[in-house]
């Protein structure tokens, strides 16, 4: 095991009082897989990968319980000056703008070399050559001449390779993607979801892939976690999840993607909006949208359930002999 | 088929580049370069392409809210590119438009009232009291409350705000409306809420639609036939299956292969291609020449046609040229 997040809570301490972006997630991430988080904006899925790279703007945001272990260390009780050092060598992270995530004022070679330098004692020649190397590595041409260039004079995905380029330079344990494909064209994510694919085998650096594209999961992932309002609504293989979706959310956002392959008449959607992180103190955050919701649901808040022996989801329906309404109705519907 | 509604002939967008010094010649980007079709009454033409391609140009000349650098623009038998500023607002009663960022194209000084009353008073339609009581109903329509109507945008949602963009649209009874990119900006969940209420919609109130999108899912389910448009030029014109389930020009096939599908299970033949959009452009002929594995000498040379190759479907490409050229 890589990283373990236990009881992790990150909280926002605003003028509407605390809002838990974040609230109590539990999941680990293994050597060399790749991960997927999906959910909706404001489930606190890029909150988590802040988390996790010491990242949270504070203030307003604070890690407010919870650990975050990488093989076994506690990344939260660590300084900035540790964390430093973590950042960038044993976790890297590619974000979704690669337009504003490169300085506009240093070359592409300056920038590489940086973060090169900031963790091995290498002199600038040595850095250079492995930029250089890095950057034929992910699929980009005329690396020589790119070291010159500035980020502006590059497209959108070749600005994206250089930023992968760079998170694999120091060859990390774990990359932290969150959403890299999201701001490009489609032949040019199919490209980097390859490229992403491929390094993972190649470098066997885990990944923790933060998406919202449930095809861009089905695509490249191993394991799934879907998140809801701050919290883990389920987790499992990739395989699983679509073919066994245990959770009424998860079952919803399935079927919520219109299928290039097929056309339907209607769309299934559901119904009502995304609820504001915090504004759900009782019961399951999903209820208030949720076709099976009963009054329980709006009392309590629901345990984690397992449905098998990798599947987890956070729904009282898979309490023992209450599966079978679920399964009933999951029929008909 | 039924009744051509907009019929658009050799389209032109060229904007200029910045000149470089004293240099008397100004190069242009063509944004749209020579874009012709027809959209049928009551039907959704969906367009496709990724960014840059001129989707969008295309559908804000339509609008004439850019002025098209050539070519001619037909709705309901007017020439809308003939008409003077003052005409072309009234013909904007007909034809209206859906943004993509709902939180840009709502004022956030009005109140939904008079957001959806403001296209009532450019027209020129009821009285005060009339007014108040179709904001109401256009309000329940599209799925909002009545007392909705003096909020502010702020206080919606990115669902319901693209709600009010397409209340608004539909307040003066349009035939046409051009949506692009509705849905990009929301949530899956709330994303399929919205194209729902747009097809239904369009079969209550006999609305045609040119849907203009990036993402190939959402246009199969929503159009009836489907362009697909690079660089400037629509590549590929045909029924919505036809296309999807035999696209013919290479661009085509390449795009729909690198759709990612949900469903880990399904085994699909991409097709992934080297270089980028915005690498150098082919001064002549074919502009996909450089990325298409399939590029022969006469793609170097000559620009092909958007020509029909099988009822119902066209395409610009040299492979499906009559066999004795």
């Amino acid at each position: 095991m890589l990283l373990e997040v236990k009881g992790l809570e990150t909280t926002f301490f605003t003028n509407d009082g605390k809002i838990p972006a974040v609230d109590h997630i539990d999941f680990k991430v293994y050597e060399g897989e790749i991960l997927g988080i999906v959910g909706e904006s404001g489930c606190g899925k890029s909150v988590t990968s802040l988390s996790i790279m010491g990242l949270v703007p504070n203030p307003p945001g604070k890690i407010t319980s919870g650990e975050i272990l990488l093989e076994g260390k506690d990344l939260t009780k660590l300084s900035e000056k540790e964390m430093r050092k973590i950042r960038g060598k044993d976790i890297a992270m590619i974000f979704q703008e690669p337009m504003t995530s490169l300085n506009p004022l240093y070359t592409i070679g300056n920038q590489l070399i940086e973060a090169i330098r900031i963790h091995n004692k290498w002199d600038k020649k040595k850095a250079a050559n492995h930029a250089i190397e890095m950057m034929k590595l992910v699929g980009l041409r005329r690396a020589e001449e790119l070291m010159k260039e500035y980020p502006h004079q590059l497209s959108g995905g070749m600005r994206q390779r250089v930023m992968i380029a760079m998170a694999l330079a120091c060859n990390p344990k774990l990359v932290i993607a969150d959403e890299p494909t999201t701001a490009l064209d489609v032949t040019i994510q199919a490209q980097i979801m390859k490229l992403m694919q491929d390094l993972n085998k190649k470098f066997n650096s885990a990944v923790l892939l933060i998406t919202h594209d449930l095809g861009v999961v089905a695509e490249i992932c191993e394991r799934v976690i879907v998140m809801y309002s701050g919290q883990i609504v389920e987790e499992a293989p990739v395989m699983e999840i679509f073919k066994n979706p245990s959770h009424p959310y998860t079952r919803g956002l399935i079927q919520s993607v219109p299928d290039m392959r097929e056309k339907k008449e209607t769309l299934y959607s559901i119904p009502g909006a995304v609820p504001k992180p915090g504004s759900i103190k009782v019961g399951c955050r999903f209820a208030p949208r949720c076709e099976f919701a009963r009054e329980r649901c709006f009392n309590e808040n629901p345990p984690i359930y397992d449905v098998s022996a990798n599947h987890k989801a956070r729904c009282f329906l898979l309490e023992k002999g209450e599966g079978t309404v679920y399964d009933k109705r999951a029929v008909e519907s | 088929m039924t009744n051509v509604l907009l019929k658009v002939e050799q389209l032109k967008k060229h904007f200029p580049k910045k000149k470089k010094g004293f240099s008397k010649t100004t190069d242009v980007v063509k944004a749209v370069d020579g874009v012709s079709f027809e959209v049928y009454e009551g039907e959704t033409l969906g367009i496709v392409g990724e960014s840059g391609c001129g989707k969008s140009t295309t559908g804000r000349m339509i609008m004439r809210l850019l002025e098209p650098t050539d070519g001619k623009i037909y709705f309901n038998g007017i020439e809308l590119t003939s008409l003077s500023k003052s005409e072309m607002r009234k013909a904007r009663r007909d034809l209206q438009m859906v943004f993509q960022d709902p939180y840009a194209s709502l004022n956030p000084r009005h109140t939904v009232e008079q957001i959806l009353e403001e296209p009532l008073i450019v027209h020129g339609i009821g009285n005060k009291s009339v007014r108040k009581e179709m904001v109401k109903e256009f309000l329940q329509i599209v799925g909002l409350n009545s007392y909705h109507a003096k909020r502010y945008p702020h206080q919606f949602s990115g669902g319901q705000r693209q709600r009010i963009g397409i209340a608004r649209a539909l307040m003066t009874n349009p035939k046409l409306i051009i949506a692009d990119e509705p849905v990009s900006a929301l949530d899956v969940s709330i994303q399929a809420q919205v194209l729902n209420l747009m097809k239904r919609l369009q079969e209550d109130l006999k609305l045609t639609y040119i849907f203009i999108a990036h993402d190939l899912g959402v246009v199969r389910h929503i159009s009836d036939r489907v362009g697909v448009m690079y660089l400037g030029r629509l590549v590929e014109l045909a029924e919505c299956e036809s296309l999807y389930e035999e696209p013919l020009h290479p661009y085509t096939k390449v795009l729909l292969s690198s759709v990612p599908i949900p469903d880990p299970t399904y085994q699909k033949e991409q097709i992934l291609i080297q270089g980028d959009v915005a690498e150098s452009l082919p001064k002549n002929g074919c502009l996909f020449q450089q990325r298409c594995p399939f590029a022969t000498e006469a793609c170097k040379t000559i620009v092909p046609e958007l020509k029909e190759v099988k009822p119902g479907h066209s395409v610009a490409c040299h492979l499906y040229d009559e066999p004795q050229q």
